[in-house]
């Protein structure tokens, strides 16, 4: 501790220095300034009403909530009703209003659409894939190819009730027989109708197999999947003859699919995500392109 | 020799006034750490007092008055012939509407300002510090006032070291009053570059405008009071990085205002006394006069300074003085270095190496008889101004200014903007034919609506449709814009099976305005499935 008189004190400024000296060179111990010190009080002041004010001091199982009471939870709930509580208007006039209304208003439409679009990344882009485009097993929801019917209102009942969904009464229900396993058609039976199946769409097929095939498709498929496998939306029965295939268009996958057919399974929507989301998905959808 | 002499000598201080006046960065007083001295500038008249008033009465002019100048859009658009309007992303000066996308045009003239700062600084000094820089017209401006209620220098000298009364308060409340009056105005004007001037006003005034206007006003009132009634030269000295800029810009042929001390020097009080006795004296008669006007307050005699913005005030001060001795004026006037010195070496002692010392001038060598400045010294003319240099710069000026009008009358007024949809990247349909989606923004910018046939150019095959918009497939889309808005449009383009290319192909959209005019063609990408699926 040095006391004053021990000071180095700069003989050209009368300041008074560090005591560091390097060749000679040293350094003066200015004062900070006046308007940095009393901000920095002040910052000191305002941090201790910050602290009574709001929860600030972490103990072991929770923090002083302070006298505001202010919480995030509570900060953010407050937020998500005011957004809830402007959207509804808009939200309410798509609930009361047929699909053929929210196409022809602009407004509504282009709400159903952008709100479709983010519910849709939320609850469906996990089997659908982000941007609609499907997987095998997972229809491509851009293209044209509808199983169960590509108008809105097709669309929003596939959604609100889903596809073979044993919770709800109205789901969507098809089921193919399983022809290998249960017996129904011997081996060569199914390999002719394969070869049936891939004519039917203009692919490459053993065209003597294909005309044993063909009569064995009008027995056992036409029913369903019409004379000219042009597939029944009523049923859920695809078509068959176009460019597409929900599962695979190979001669094994088609073969396995006529001996133990797989089911895909769609959970109903209308109940979880209620009439104005499920009618919002449904514009979305429509809008990707393929919609009829 | 000085000290000893009375103050009111009879004989040349009897035609003009002396002043007590030290400029506050002489060398005697400099330190590294002083107070700022106080500057209580006098009142200047002359030529070049004059030119400032000018150029004062016109600059505020302009800064005040244009967001109220009206300008006819048609019923779409904004009617304020100068409108920076941020909501709506635009620009209108008069005439032109400038877009986001075309700030090059903003960078452009941003570019012309700054040749133009160095083709002026390179002829005429700091003309733009002395005349036109915000901070030296506002600085103006709030002297008037402070003259107003307090009176010139002497007054306000006495009134500073007066106790308060209530006279003092009078004149100092006044003068801060308008003072702050002048801040507001200021900070309001700015706001209407950004607005309507006439509704803004209105809700300006009924508290009915942005929160960011009356920010923006309580800033700039701030601002303009401090630095132009409080700050004043320190701004120009300590806060503006120009004066140390200037050195880079002013070579020995830029006219900068200067102290001729080649006819000066010796300075002193008795000039036509020690003429008459046969001592050879200057033109300088030491009345600080020139000290007494400097807004920045310091001795033009010491040479160019970094304080010194050439507001030329001290010309008008010595020239007044000149003209009541009866001499000739322009001891302190705009000069080039290389004149000056050319007249010191005149002036000084014949043969020396280096600079001139001021102690060796001798007046007699500038003057004949008859008193008047010889044939061989150098004046100020017009081969001052123009030389190669700023010629360079003046043409490097009127090209970017000519480029700039140019690309104005041949911009497009219509741009088109394809973004390929990335998930998925196609689509293949019942049929086999592949589906690409794009997001296709076509920008009218004309205050009119304009109908564009869009086309498919260089993709066989293909068709195009956008359902969203009522588009059925089909070669062509036609497509209305409305005036000065862009339209995004979603369109499919469809490429039937026998067509498709495996991979990726280019294409062109082609936009053109139906009935002829404009049209834009933009480069695009149509997928397909590559060869091995």
């Amino acid at each position: 501790m040095a006391d004053k008189a021990d000071k180095n004190v700069d003989a050209f400024t009368g300041i008074e220095t560090t005591g560091h000296n390097w060749d000679g060179i040293t350094e003066l111990n200015s004062p900070l300034p006046r308007w940095w010190l009393w901000t920095f009080y002040a910052t000191i002041i305002f941090s201790i009403g910050y602290m009574i004010y709001y929860p600030a001091v972490p103990l072991i199982e929770s923090a002083t909530r302070g006298v505001s009471g202010i919480t995030n939870r509570q900060i953010v709930a407050e937020e998500l009703a005011a957004v809830r509580a402007a959207k509804a208007p808009i939200v309410d006039k798509i609930v009361a209003s047929d699909f053929e209304t929210i196409a022809a208003d602009d407004e509504l439409f282009r709400f159903a659409v952008a709100g479709g679009n983010s519910l849709f990344k939320v609850h469906c882009s996990q089997c659908h894939g982000s941007g609609a485009q499907g997987s095998p097993g997972y229809p491509n929801l851009n293209d044209d190819v509808w199983i169960w019917g590509g108008d809105m209102d097709a669309i929003y009942t596939t959604i609100a009730h889903g596809i073979r969904d044993e919770a709800d009464d109205d789901t969507r229900w098809s089921e193919m027989p399983n022809f290998g396993t249960d017996e129904l058609l011997t081996g060569e039976e199914i390999a002719s109708v394969t070869q049936f199946v891939l004519q039917l769409s203009g692919r490459d097929h053993d065209a003597v197999q294909a005309t044993a095939g063909a009569v064995i498709f009008e027995e056992n498929c036409a029913s369903c999947h019409g004379d000219a496998g042009e597939g029944s939306a009523e049923d859920g029965a695809p078509n068959l003859a176009d460019a597409l295939w929900h599962y695979g268009d190979s001669e094994e996958i088609i073969r396995a699919q006529i001996a133990q057919p797989r089911h895909g399974v769609m959970p109903a929507w209308g109940e979880r995500l209620g009439e104005a989301n499920v009618k919002q998905l449904t514009v979305y959808v429509h809008s990707l392109g393929g919609g009829e | 020799m000085l000290e000893t002499m009375p103050k009111q000598a009879p004989d040349t201080l009897a035609a003009t006034e002396t002043y007590d006046v030290e400029a506050v960065n002489s060398k005697e007083r400099r330190e590294f750490y002083a107070a700022r001295q106080k500057i209580h500038p006098k009142r200047a008249s002359g030529r070049f007092r004059l030119l400032k008033w000018w150029i004062m009465a016109i600059t505020l002019g302009i800064y005040y008055l244009t967001p109220w100048i009206r300008w006819d859009r048609g019923p779409l658009a904004p009617d304020q012939a100068v409108l920076i309007d941020l909501a709506n992303r635009r620009f209108y000066f008069f005439f032109i509407e400038i877009w986001p996308q075309e700030f090059y045009f903003v960078a452009g003239m941003l570019v012309m300002a700054g040749i133009g700062l160095f083709l002026v600084t390179s002829t005429f000094g700091r003309a733009w510090c002395g005349y036109t820089c915000p901070q030296t017209v506002w600085v103006d401006l709030y002297l008037v006032v402070e003259r107003f209620f307090e009176g010139d220098r002497n007054q306000r000298i006495k009134l500073d070291a007066a106790p308060m009364s209530a006279s003092k308060l009078a004149k100092r409340t006044a003068k801060h009053a308008v003072w702050l009056l002048i801040g507001f105005a200021t900070g309001g004007a700015w706001i209407f570059y950004f607005a309507d001037a006439p509704s803004l006003a209105v809700d300006f005034f009924t508290g009915q405008a942005a929160f960011v206007a009356y920010s923006t006003v309580a800033i700039l009132t701030a601002t303009t009071y401090i630095f132009g009634g409080h700050m004043r030269e320190q701004v120009c000295t300590y806060m503006c990085p120009w004066p140390r800029i200037q050195a880079a810009m002013l070579d020995e042929h830029s006219l900068t205002v200067t102290y001729n001390d080649w006819r000066g020097e010796p300075r002193s009080r008795h000039a036509k006394r020690m003429r008459r006795e046969g001592v050879a004296t200057g033109d300088c008669v030491d009345c600080n006069a020139c000290v007494a006007v400097c807004p920045m307050g310091i001795d033009i005699r010491d040479g160019q300074q970094l304080e010194c913005i050439t507001c030329a005030l001290c010309i008008d001060a010595c020239d007044g003085v000149m003209e009541k001795l009866g001499f000739e004026r322009g001891l302190i006037s705009y000069a080039t270095l290389k004149d000056y010195n050319a007249n010191m070496a005149l002036a000084g002692a014949a043969g020396g190496a280096g600079a001139v010392q001021t102690e060796s001038i001798d007046p007699g060598r500038v003057r004949d008889e008859s008193g008047r400045l010889v044939g061989g010294v150098a004046h100020t003319g017009l081969h001052s101004i123009i030389r190669p240099r700023t010629i360079l710069y003046a043409v490097v000026y009127a090209l970017m200014g000519i480029a700039l009008l140019v690309a104005l009358g041949l911009r497009d007024r219509l741009d088109v903007n394809v973004l390929h949809d990335r998930n998925p990247v196609f689509v293949k349909l019942s049929d086999g034919s592949i589906r690409n989606g794009y997001q296709v923004k076509i920008l009218n910018m004309l205050g009119r609506a304009r109908t564009f046939r869009l086309e498919i150019e260089g993709l066989p095959g293909a068709i195009l449709a956008a359902p969203q918009d009522g588009i059925d497939p089909g070669e062509e889309a036609r497509l209305t814009v409305d005036p000065d808005k862009l339209r995004q449009v979603r369109v499919f383009v469809q490429v039937p099976a026998d067509h498709v290319v495996p991979g990726a192909s280019d294409f062109r959209f082609v936009a053109s305005e139906v009935g002829g005019g404009e049209s834009a063609t933009v480069e695009a990408n149509f997928e397909a499935p590559a060869e091995d699926r």
